[in-house]
């Protein structure tokens, strides 16, 4: 009954009973006016403010909704789900202990996993290289839920990712412990295999902004 | 008789170099306007540094500024369609495409020679008059060459070898037929108020006054035809929301097969007629250059009692220039403003709008205005 085509119908039936534009609306100066009205009113309440703001005034009323992308960065949800990266120990060496839980829920199939024993007997294995494909990535953030040490999370607030190529796309794990440790137009290397020790040695980066921050990264 | 010719062209310069001045700046104003009408911040990242023996961090300090401000990108437009490759379709007429942005351009600031631009200038025994060409029936001369500049865009159309460019050409032949009409029709109206066709003449005569306050402009005089006029002169420059000959969405236009500086050209006539338009409305209905209550020998303050605050020749001279001029900024502002206000018409609405509103409204407005001058002549008399 209450189909599409039913809706239509009755707007047809209906469209008699539309109020009639009286002759003066019909001229359609009010509405120009009006319009005229509200873009002008934007445009003088923005010239004020931007010339206020060059000499500090009125700094709370913003006088544009624009983010002057890359200078300053988007403020973005506390939830969003950004790069991947993987946890640490306070010594460097991942969290991970290998289980292989997000490599086996991936719905894109875009992390590749090889794991060896560790020499702890309280920890079962670690990562000896893990690669996330980015350009297959789907970002459903089933690798995180399914993590069971918190050794990877999605919260680098990295969501620029760009790449001259398929393989740029490629994270492998010396950039996923130390995100940002990668200069952009370099093309990764394949399933590079670290042991313990070279973990503790890579060039350590900041951990990421908290959720929700709106500053550039440094350059 | 040199520096008969000195003066001409000194004129000459002043008027070519404002009006080009006006349209090139257009492109930054247009940028920044609708940026501020719609809560953006617009361009301002072009920007480029010289050398240290150039001036170094102080000018680079200054151009960051200006760059900041939107306005180098009018140079970085001017460069990247000067070094464009210039494109001449393989179906195309050469010589007639490389013609028709000439033509375009060329009628548009054509028109400019008649327009009044300041009063005469008495110095050192010479009467200087700040209009390029004093053509006694200025009016028509600048309606007669605003309908040729119709030309260039036609023939654009035609000569592209492009079934769109054709589309956009005719399209534009159509609407500025229909609202040429109309806007003809609108100004005999006020044409028959002032009683002449000369622009200098049309503009001194809004220097007087109705009841001792309010100045004898057109727009009071004839509001009806005003507004006619600003719409149909509003069709004639081919923008939103009258931009059928180029359609973006639809077609692209007359344009669609120009490239680098031809279109460039193009470009700035649609600017330039914009800086017309304004001119021509200032000219006809706000006054031209007077300033109110500014007689040649002072202001005459309506609530003065007959009291002069007395201003020397060359202020008189300089506040009409200045008072022009504001006004015609005033204008591209407005123009500007319902370019970026108003959607787009309908094909069949904008010949409507010409052909069966604005065309019979000038007309009534030429009848009523006949027979207010005839009763206000039999009265005098």
């Amino acid at each position: 009954m209450n189909s599409l085509s039913d809706q239509l119908l009755h707007r047809i039936r209906d469209a008699h009973k539309r109020r009639q534009l009286t002759w003066w609306e019909r001229t359609y100066l009010p509405a120009i006016a009006q319009g005229l009205w509200v873009t002008s009113t934007h445009f003088w309440r923005n010239l004020f403010l931007h010339i206020a703001h060059r000499v500090g005034l009125f700094r709370n009323l913003p006088a544009s909704v624009t983010v002057q992308y890359p200078d300053q960065m988007r403020l973005t949800a506390s939830r969003l789900r950004t790069r991947h990266r993987l946890t640490k120990r306070a010594d460097g060496t991942p969290r991970c202990v290998g289980c292989m839980m997000c490599e086996t829920v991936c719905p894109a199939r875009c992390i590749y996993i090889v794991a060896a024993e560790h020499p702890d007997p309280n920890i079962e294995k670690f990562p000896k290289s893990f690669d996330i494909d980015l350009g297959k990535c789907v970002y459903c953030g089933y690798c995180v839920e399914a993590c069971p040490e918190d050794a990877i999370r999605m919260d680098t607030q990295r969501h620029d990712i760009a790449a001259y190529s398929r393989d740029g796309m490629w994270l492998d794990i010396k950039e996923l412990l130390n995100p940002g440790s990668r200069p952009f137009p370099i093309t990764p290397e394949k399933f590079v295999q670290l042991t313990l020790e070279e973990f503790k040695t890579l060039p350590q980066t900041p951990p990421p902004p908290p959720p929700g921050g709106g500053t550039a990264p440094s350059a | 008789m040199l520096i008969d010719l000195a003066i001409k062209l000194g004129v000459c310069a002043l008027v070519l170099g404002g009006v080009l001045n006006f349209a090139g700046m257009q492109t930054w104003l247009e940028r920044k306007q609708s940026a501020l009408m719609q809560d953006r911040i617009g361009a301002n990242r072009a920007y480029f540094t010289v050398p240290w023996w150039l001036g170094g961090a102080p000018v680079n300090w200054v151009l960051r500024k200006l760059g900041g401000l939107g306005i180098l990108n009018a140079l970085a437009d001017v460069l990247k369609l000067l070094t464009k490759e210039d494109f001449i379709p393989a179906q195309g007429d050469k010589f007639l495409h490389t013609l028709a942005p000439g033509l375009a351009v060329f009628f548009a600031l054509m028109a400019f020679v008649a327009i009044p631009i300041g009063p005469t200038i008495h110095l050192f025994g010479r009467d200087i008059p700040l209009q390029v060409a004093n053509v006694n029936a200025g009016l028509l001369f600048v309606l007669a060459l605003a309908s040729i500049g119709i030309y260039g865009v036609i023939l654009a159309g035609m000569v592209s070898g492009n079934n769109l460019a054709t589309i956009g050409g005719l399209r534009a032949a159509s609407q500025m037929l229909a609202y040429e009409i109309a806007l003809g029709v609108s100004l005999i109206g006020a044409v028959i108020w002032y009683g002449s066709l000369d622009l200098q003449i049309i503009v001194e005569r809004q220097g007087h006054l109705f009841w001792g306050w309010l100045p004898a402009w057109g727009v009071f005089v004839q509001p009806l035809a005003c507004l006619i006029f600003m719409t149909a002169a509003l069709a004639e420059t081919k923008r939103v929301p009258f931009d059928l000959p180029e359609g973006e969405p639809e077609i692209i236009g007359y344009f669609t097969e120009y490239s680098g500086m031809k279109f460039g050209l193009f470009f700035l006539t649609d600017f330039v007629e914009i800086v017309l338009v304004s001119a021509l409305t200032t000219t006809l209905f706000f006054g031209g250059w007077q300033v109110p209550y500014l007689s040649p020998d002072g202001f005459h303050w309506p609530w003065a009692h007959g009291a002069i605050m007395l201003v020397s020749h060359l202020a008189y001279v300089g506040l009409g220039l200045l008072s022009f001029t504001v006004k015609v900024v005033a204008f591209i502002w407005f123009f500007m403003l319902i370019r970026w206000t108003l959607p787009r018409f309908r094909y069949d609405q904008l010949m409507h709008l010409g052909w069966k509103v604005l065309f019979p409204l000038s007309l009534a407005n030429l009848a009523v205005t006949s027979v207010m001058v005839v009763i206000a002549r039999a009265g005098g008399s």
